[in-house]
């Protein structure tokens, strides 16, 4: 133990060590390592079957496809709230700016019943949406919708740090040289801010890919229609079906953590590209 | 003009995706009046609930605080091998969703589980009990201390602790009298965080806690049952528990955020 450390004459080493090693072990690594081994533990067939049977297929692709268009939307009207957050002031402004941490906070089955109260046919959207055809709660519209709840502040707060360190000189000096607003946006701005776009648009989407709570009472869960995969390991589970739900379950923690490694080496390589340039 | 279109798009987008949902949770919940809504929170099943809630919520933050000042400790003041590594792993539980940190422990003390026979043979019950509800929290808890430590931790240095040990203080003098006032702060925003997760956690507490009602059912839990008995308004009603702590701990953490910024700016004027 004494070879590992620098000589220091702060006590504690090896009871800090001995300590946080076992305490991470027996929360965290020995129970994610049952979901790797249960998961690899059963015959390739079996395994492709359960994650590859049609209703399986049809949650990876609602999963997949909802996260991804709730991010999209955030993409869009995130760089939208952040930018006004930084650049403008407004009445409001700073209950917009604490709103926006809300879903980070709200245990997500209280979102869960409360978008399902307001887009439901008789909600206070959702009767406005009935009459045009569109039906929000209890169809994979629905789960955009709490997808983009969820994800929302992931974005902001990604973006917003990036635009306060944009000199609002440079989009000045780009406007008198004769750019347009929106070339100015296209050429100056969107440059610069693109790389934390990227970063919160993959958190957020990694997020939703696993989230639950806010997305089961606003689908519906109808099998083949509006189930997420999530749904799918808590049906296996009530099946007692370890080894079909921990197939999906590793699939799922496999493209969870390839998003975010990444998110952070795409974040180490621009520092250290900005680093070179500087 | 530019201005005035985004920040209209900026607050209805807000309004709408945001604030509304919070605002019908409290509608909705005094919709049957006052009396109908302190009837569904004082109800027994809601109670012991809350109790299971509070219970959980309270040993899973004293454990991960232990292991957060053990870790924040260990990382910020020596340099070892594999201290990275061990710095990307308590971050793991942030990158596995709900159910699966669920069904981490199913695997592990369910009746098929690794350990589920030993179980049964003493007779000691994990999943759908107590026990697995709490360590389905401690899981999903486990980095937000640590994780508010390590980093102010490592910028503080040991030169204090140091000074501490040279002048013969004991090691549990110079943590309790130097390190722990310097870290205060962030301990206390650590564990304001840890807290609101703990308590309205859903998806892996669902999963182990067999909804057992009375027993292991906790807040959400809970508010899912009536919702799905469509009980609304007494679901609503308990979800403004939830909501009003949600508001408490985002007040809490923008007072302790200015606190934090208070305390490091007469330390960067020195520098």
């Amino acid at each position: 133990m004494r070879k590992l450390r620098r000589h220091s004459v702060i006590p504690g080493f090896g009871l800090t060590l001995g300590y946080s090693v076992s305490y991470l072990s027996l929360i965290v690594l020995i129970p994610l390592s049952a979901v790797v081994v249960k998961g690899l533990a059963q015959p390739w067939p079996q395994f492709k079957e359960a994650v590859l049977d049609p209703r399986t297929l049809a949650a990876w692709r609602l999963t997949f496809g909802a996260a991804f268009a709730a991010s999209l939307i955030n993409v869009v009207f995130g760089l939208i709230v952040a930018w006004s957050l930084v650049r403008y002031d407004f009445p409001g402004k700073r209950l917009l700016d604490a709103l926006i941490d809300v879903p980070f906070a709200l245990p997500t089955a209280v979102s869960g019943i409360a978008l399902t109260a307001i887009y439901a046919q008789n909600g206070w959207i959702g009767r406005f949406l009935e009459p045009l055809g569109i039906k929000a709660a209890f169809s994979p519209l629905g789960i955009v919708i709490a997808l983009a709840f969820i994800g929302l502040p992931f974005i902001v707060r990604t973006v917003q740090p990036t635009i306060e360190d944009l000199d609002p000189a440079v989009e000045e000096a780009a406007t008198l040289l004769g750019a347009s607003q929106f070339t100015a946006f296209r050429r100056v701005i969107l440059p610069a801010v693109q790389p934390a776009l990227i970063a919160g648009f993959v958190t957020a989407f990694a997020r939703c890919l696993g989230e639950y709570g806010s997305v089961i009472f606003i689908s519906g869960n109808m099998p083949m229609k509006t189930e997420i995969a999530s749904l799918l390991i808590v049906t296996k589970l009530e099946q007692f079906d370890y080894a079909g739900a921990s197939a999906i379950a590793l699939l799922m923690l496999v493209s969870s953590f390839l998003l975010l490694f990444a998110v952070n080496f795409g974040q180490w390589w621009s520092t250290r590209a900005q680093r070179r340039e500087a | 003009m530019t201005r005035r279109v985004l920040t209209g798009v900026s607050v209805a987008f807000v309004g709408i995706l945001i604030l509304l949902p919070l605002i019908a949770v409290f509608i909705e919940a005094f919709r049957k009046g006052i009396p109908f809504y302190l009837a569904a929170i004082s109800d027994p099943l809601a109670i012991s609930a809350l109790r299971l809630t509070v219970l959980t919520a309270a040993i899973s933050l004293a454990a991960n605080l232990i292991f957060g000042l053990a870790a924040s400790w260990l990382i910020a003041k020596f340099s070892f091998p594999g201290r990275s590594l061990l710095l990307s792993l308590i971050d793991l539980p942030f990158a596995v969703s709900p159910v699966i940190s669920g069904l981490i422990f199913i695997l592990l003390f369910g009746a098929q589980g690794w350990f589920g026979n030993a179980l049964t043979e003493r007779g000691i019950q994990i999943v759908f009990a107590t026990p697995g509800v709490i360590l389905a929290t401690v899981f999903v808890t486990f980095p937000f201390i640590a994780r508010e430590l390590i980093p102010l931790m490592q910028e503080q240095g040991t030169e204090e602790e140091e000074a501490a040990m040279l002048l013969g203080a004991s090691g549990w003098k110079t943590f309790r009298r130097v390190t722990l006032p310097n870290i205060r702060w962030a301990l206390v925003y650590g564990v304001v965080l840890a807290n609101a997760r703990a308590m309205g956690e859903f998806g892996a507490v669902s999963v182990v806690s067999g909804h057992i009602r009375g027993r292991t059912n906790t807040l959400p839990l809970h508010i899912e049952i009536l919702y799905n008995e469509y009980n609304f308004s007494a679901a609503f009603a308990v979800a403004t528990l939830l909501a009003s702590l949600a508001l408490v701990t985002l007040a809490a953490k923008a007072f302790l955020e200015w606190r934090i910024r208070a305390e490091e700016r007469p330390l960067a004027e020195e520098a």
